[in-house]
């Protein structure tokens, strides 16, 4: 296949960037997309050009590191899946495909595609933990009665890999759907219930402080989300809230 | 309870965004009750019942202060809206060029605040129209048993009916409503979410309803300004 890209370079966090221009050609409907774009890198390399900057890791869909805009959608057209699990066969000869980082106040952008994610860390910081003592003392996991559901719904808020596609997505570039998850996935726990009010109210304002956009309930972060997580998580988070804001000491 | 966070954070916003939102849908209830008899036959007993229900509409003191309620309400709603919409604004500074948004969402539900706005422009001119005609306007007055009505009824049927832009004002009302449907046909589900009321069985039922409200009630309001002008004139 041969491909026309338009990619978003930005020398840096002043400069105010564009998009430019590049064909690749020979793109195997077998590769994927970093792939590509890791031959697009050689090509420029070879030519003495500036390499495109993109964020990797782990390649299969678990660090959450490729945070890409591609054609319009976080992660590009498929659903449940990150960049780095996208292949070029869900594309055509001759395509156009524009490449952009991920839009928002609280992700500046460092350099091309390259955006800077630590908002999340200190909203973790914020909250997303649980106080206990690891030091040799801890209690086995299997000795704590663990309603199903529960189990069931903290595992599936826990998938989520803090890849920032649903800030991408939002209209508002709203963290809500991160935040919810993480607030979730230790609310519904009995190891997280003793810290929930704190918790909530901490991370939200934390949210709140690093410039995210509010929740419109268009539903959008919960398409694009590569894991999957569901709405039913915002909601637990403003009951959460609700409840804290109404009866925390804090 | 925690300082400011019911009133200033991010999720504080959306419950008075979906409380207000929920109180303006029972008063549109209320008000398309009291309207629907516009629409029957044109006589002097379904003009004086309506007229004796404006009557007590703008005389009843509780009337009068559930009346101030809905103002506040929607001016709060708006002004709310707006700050909410400001800092969504300033949460994305720079653009996509390339934005599929309609792969993952429905543009109503990325419409509220243009919507908001029609709704609002829509209640100025329809407040300067009826309630401000009816509390400072000029208004005809008969009397029943010594008691004293304004005959609104016909300054109703001749502003849809006769008046020389009667066609221009159907127009309005009609886009008027059709923004409240697109408005409400996400933000009745939406105001549930808000305020973290989900549940799997409850849920669907309640988007289920809130489609139906969305597209009847305007509907008939639409309606009722249609209907006068084909009474009047046929
Ligand atoms: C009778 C009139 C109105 C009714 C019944 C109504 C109802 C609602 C409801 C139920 C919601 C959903 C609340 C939520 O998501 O929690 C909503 C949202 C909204 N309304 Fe209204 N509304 C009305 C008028 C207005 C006006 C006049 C404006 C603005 C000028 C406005 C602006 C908005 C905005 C911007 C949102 C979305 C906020 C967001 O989620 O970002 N509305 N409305
Ligand atoms: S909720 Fe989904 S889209 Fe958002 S950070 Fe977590 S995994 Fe990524
Ligand atoms: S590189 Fe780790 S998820 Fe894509």
């Amino acid at each position: 296949m041969k491909l026309n890209l338009r990619i978003w370079r930005q020398d840096g966090p002043n400069d105010s960037g564009r998009l430019e221009n590049y064909t690749v050609e020979n793109v195997s409907p077998d590769e994927s997309f970093l792939e590509m774009l890791d031959e697009l890198n050689e090509k420029l390399v070879s030519e003495g050009k500036e390499p495109v900057a993109f964020d990797h890791d782990c390649r299969e869909g678990i660090c959450g590191m490729c945070s890409m805009f591609i054609n319009g959608e976080a992660h590009g057209p498929d659903r449940a899946i990150t960049t780095c699990q996208l292949h070029m066969r869900r594309f055509k000869d001759g395509d156009t495909i524009t490449i952009e980082p991920w839009r928002a106040a609280a992700f500046p952008v460092i350099k091309d595609l390259v955006v800077d994610r630590t908002a999340f860390d200190r909203i973790i910081q914020a909250g997303g933990f649980v106080s206990v003592n690891t030091s040799g003392n801890t209690i086995d996991a299997n000795a704590l009665p663990i309603n199903k559901a529960d189990a069931d719904n903290a595992f599936d808020a826990a998938t989520c890999i803090g890849c920032g596609a649903c800030v991408a997505t939002c209209k508002n570039s709203s963290a809500m759907l991160f935040v919810s998850a993480k607030v979730s996935q230790l609310a519904l726990l009995p190891q997280g219930k003793v810290e929930r009010q704190e918790r909530v109210l901490n991370m939200v304002e934390k949210m709140d402080e690093e410039g995210f956009g509010n929740c419109s309930n268009t539903g959008a972060c919960e398409v694009e989300c590569p894991k999957e997580i569901s709405l039913d998580n915002i909601a637990r988070m403003n009951r959460e809230y609700l409840k804290a804001s109404l009866s925390s000491e804090k | 309870m925690s300082n400011s966070a019911l009133l200033k954070s991010s999720l504080a916003k959306k419950y008075w965004m979906s409380i207000t939102g929920l109180f303006l849908i029972l008063f549109l209830i209320g008000h398309l009750a009291g309207n629907i008899p516009l629409m029957f036959e044109i006589n002097r007993e379904t003009a004086h019942g309506f007229n004796e229900y404006a009557k007590f509409m703008s005389e009843n003191p509780l009337v009068q202060i559930v009346a101030w309620v809905v103002k506040i309400a929607i001016l709060f709603h708006a002004v709310d809206g707006v700050l909410l919409t400001m800092q969504n604004n300033k949460a994305r500074p720079v653009k996509y060029k390339v934005e599929n948004a309609n792969a993952n969402s429905s543009w109503f539900s990325r419409a509220m605040m243009p919507m908001g706005l029609l709704i609002f422009a829509f209640i100025c001119i329809h407040l300067v129209n009826f309630w401000a005609e009816m509390h400072y306007g000029s208004i005809p007055t008969y009397k029943v048993r010594g008691e004293e009505y304004r005959d609104l009824y016909t300054v109703v049927m001749k502003f849809f009916g006769k008046d020389e832009l009667a066609i221009m004002w159907i127009s309005i009302y009609i886009l008027g409503m059709v923004a409240l449907a697109f408005h409400l046909i996400h933000g009745f589900q939406s105001a549930f979410q808000s305020v973290g009321l989900r549940h799997k069985k409850y849920t669907p039922i309640i988007e289920k309803i809130g489609y139906a409200f969305a597209i009847i009630v305007p509907l008939i309001f639409a309606l009722i300004p249609i209907v006068i002008h084909i009474r009047v004139n046929g």
